[in-house]
């Protein structure tokens, strides 16, 4: 293989790996940021990725399916977000629950759906005379879906809101201080759910993603922990849409380098690379001074009562 | 969120153990009730579920024997859990530290030509260290760096998924099964005896059920218990009297891992006597075992009892699961359920929640 045709296979794969790892960390980093440790995105994208091919089978439309699992994975979220923020239960316990909940549920919903090709997967689109352009023509403007593209156009835009607009400075205060928040009139509750939702919606779009975009089939728990390399890469992005983005496509193309070593190490240690990588990453992020800088927001985990806080 | 005047909520002191046992109880019936209504939907009745459930768990002795099997590796992963939950270490990789448990007894039954009598105890010995190991990995990596446990433990999980079928793809696959992906068969001397006519190892379970005893004399009455007693409901007040938050880490993970390696002890001598596919050997043992140190309130001696009612909801589990053409995953469903009750109702333990109408 030429080394052009190596270096455009190893960046369009990794565009399209790091896309759901880069919109449940998004997600993940507005809940986060609020106060709320969701760990219920694995079972939050697996519900999005069973209810977007169910849909976008018997409809025959891929953005419908899309549109239902950002509708399932918010409205998953919420569950999460009533024992977390109404019912105060610990956060750590509840989003496990939500795992779990998603792997059994999809499961069982999915037995009949297994195994079948979906007819009409999420089109790709080739972009004309940008895809002309060499090297990095094909690698952004040829065979990606819109969903690629959406998801990188999400990143300056919860960058912007986050640090640049009020609803930002709301959403940080909340979860660095909510007693302050809440003196100042700020409904710390109503802000936290919105938050989580919102994790919840674009954890479910993932999961549409691949059961109708990037392997346009259902398999039972195909998100693979998935959900998992999301929580990890929150923490490694210090809770900043960009950094996010880095680190979504960095892991992405560490993953697909590493099948590079196929011809030395057997397929079932490759497949462990991943998981391996993630503890590496987090190893990798918690040297040095920036973690004391750019640390996680104060009132992470911690529910909030008013006159208790 | 203010609540409605007729709704009140006072803080309770410390809910009695009749209320906690309550409370417990009326959360598993409102999981069981919701988990019907997904039967319903699926097509399946849910009192025939349920009915086929109590009866293949608990309606004749071969029930009642696969209900003690599955609880078998409950107890000791969850009486590990409750160990690591109390220092709060959210140790959620009880799985792969089974796993690992496993792998060493393979190695140890299969490669290290020990004499006969020597064969069993130097499983339970690897299965061990090899389990503590796995979960001392990520109890390094919170107590020096930081690292966030529920995530590390989890990878692991994964890590050892893939090891195990690595070792039965390639090293370690067996010659005698031709296209199995197994090892060969463990020698007779590696395997654990069981009570006749069932699948209980009984050895595995009387170990479980000392080291159950064990765990909560730790917690109750020896310094070290005490010590993560503390690190886990006050870590400022362990820094203050000068507890070692390192040496606490370590301890619990090295006894959680280890227990949850026994199981995987137990798994291999007692039922597989070959490594074989990670989902063949454990089917999310160590995450139900989560629920089950949970249910416990981290209470290893409660650990004896939720182990049991967890081995009938995986007994009656395996009869749906054949008769009603049900999935696997039903498990997670009916674990996700359960334990968001359990948490949601620990706000009702901890609040006397009363109502008045009219007149305050």
């Amino acid at each position: 293989m030429g080394w052009e045709t190596w270096v455009i296979a190893t960046f369009s794969r990794t565009l399209a790996y790091g896309t759901p790892l880069l919109l449940g960390t998004l997600g993940e980093i507005y809940a986060e940021r609020s106060g709320v440790l969701n760990l219920g995105i694995e079972g939050m994208m697996i519900m999005g990725a069973y209810s977007a091919f169910a849909i976008a089978y018997t409809t025959g439309n891929p953005w419908l399916g899309i549109l239902t699992a950002a509708v399932v994975g918010g409205a998953f979220s919420l569950i999460h977000a009533f024992a977390s923020i109404t019912l105060k239960a610990n956060q750590v316990v509840s989003g496990l629950a939500l795992t779990m909940l998603g792997l059994g549920l999809s499961g069982v919903l999915g037995r009949g759906w297994e195994g079948k090709p979906l007819p009409a997967p999420l089109g790709k689109i080739t972009v004309p005379v940008l895809s002309d352009i060499p090297v990095l023509g094909p690698i952004l403007f040829d065979g990606q879906n819109m969903i690629v593209y959406l998801t990188i156009l999400l990143v300056p835009l919860l960058w912007y809101i986050l640090y640049r607009t009020r609803i930002g400075i709301t959403i940080r205060s909340v979860g660095e201080n909510p007693a302050t928040a809440d003196s100042l009139g700020i409904n710390v509750g109503r802000v936290r759910y919105l938050c989580v939702v919102v994790g919840g919606i674009l954890a479910g779009v993932a999961g549409g993603y691949l059961s109708v975009a990037y392997r346009p089939a259902w398999t039972e728990g195909m998100t693979a922990g998935m959900g998992w390399i999301v929580i990890a890469l929150t923490i490694f992005a210090f809770w900043n849409p960009a950094i996010g983005m880095l680190g979504a496509y960095l892991f992405a193309a560490l993953y697909h380098l590493s099948f590079r070593l196929q011809p030395w190490v057997s397929p079932e240690l490759l497949r462990a690379m991943p998981y391996a990588f993630a503890i590496v990453v987090l190893i990798a992020v918690s040297r040095g001074t920036l973690q004391k800088r750019m640390g996680a927001p104060a009132a992470l985990t911690l529910p909030y009562t008013r006159g208790e806080g | 969120m203010r609540a409605p005047k007729w709704l009140k909520i006072e803080r309770r002191p410390v809910p009695s153990g009749r209320t906690i046992f309550t409370v417990s109880i009326l959360a598993i019936l409102a999981a069981l009730v919701v988990a019907g209504i997904f039967f319903q939907a699926y097509g399946v009745s849910a009192i025939r579920a349920y009915q086929l459930i109590v009866k293949g768990a608990l309606g004749s002795k071969l029930g009642l024997a696969e209900t003690v099997r599955r609880a078998i590796p409950l107890l000791l992963c969850g009486v590990g859990l409750t160990i690591a939950f109390r220092a709060l270490f959210w140790n959620i990789g009880a799985e792969g530290q089974l796993l690992l448990g496993a792998v060493a007894a393979a190695g140890v039954a299969l490669f290290s030509g020990l004499p006969d009598v020597l064969l069993l105890p130097a499983m339970f010995i690897a299965g061990f260290l090899a389990g503590a190991l796995w979960g001392l990995i990520p109890a390094a990596l919170k107590a020096r760096l930081g690292i966030n446990d529920v995530i590390t433990t989890l990878m692991m999980n994964y890590i050892a998924i893939y090891l195990v079928e690595w070792l039965i793809h390639g090293p370690w696959k067996g010659t005698q099964m031709r296209g199995f992906a197994y090892t060969d068969k463990f020698p007779s001397a590696a395997m654990l005896p069981l009570i006749p006519g069932t699948r209980i190892h009984w050895p595995t379970l009387v170990l479980g059920l000392v080291l159950a005893v064990a765990a909560y004399i730790l917690i109750t009455r020896i310094r070290q218990g005490f010590e993560i007693r503390v690190v886990g409901e006050n870590p400022d007040a362990a820094r203050f009297a000068g507890i070692s938050h390192l040496k606490t880490t370590l301890l619990v993970m090295f006894i959680s891992g280890g227990l949850a390696g026994l199981a995987g002890v137990g798994e291999m001598a007692g039922i597989h006597g070959m490594l074989r596919s990670a989902t063949q050997i454990s089917m999310g043992y160590g995450y139900t075992a989560i629920i089950v140190a949970w249910l416990a309130r981290r209470n290893p001696l409660a650990v004896i009892v939720t182990s049991l009612l967890f081995g009938v909801i995986m007994a009656g589990g395996d009869v749906i699961k054949v008769s009603l053409g049900l999935p696997f995953q039903l498990i997670n469903l009916f674990n996700g359920l359960i334990l968001f009750f359990l948490i949601g109702s620990e706000l009702l333990m901890h609040y006397r929640i009363s109502f008045s109408f009219g007149r305050r």
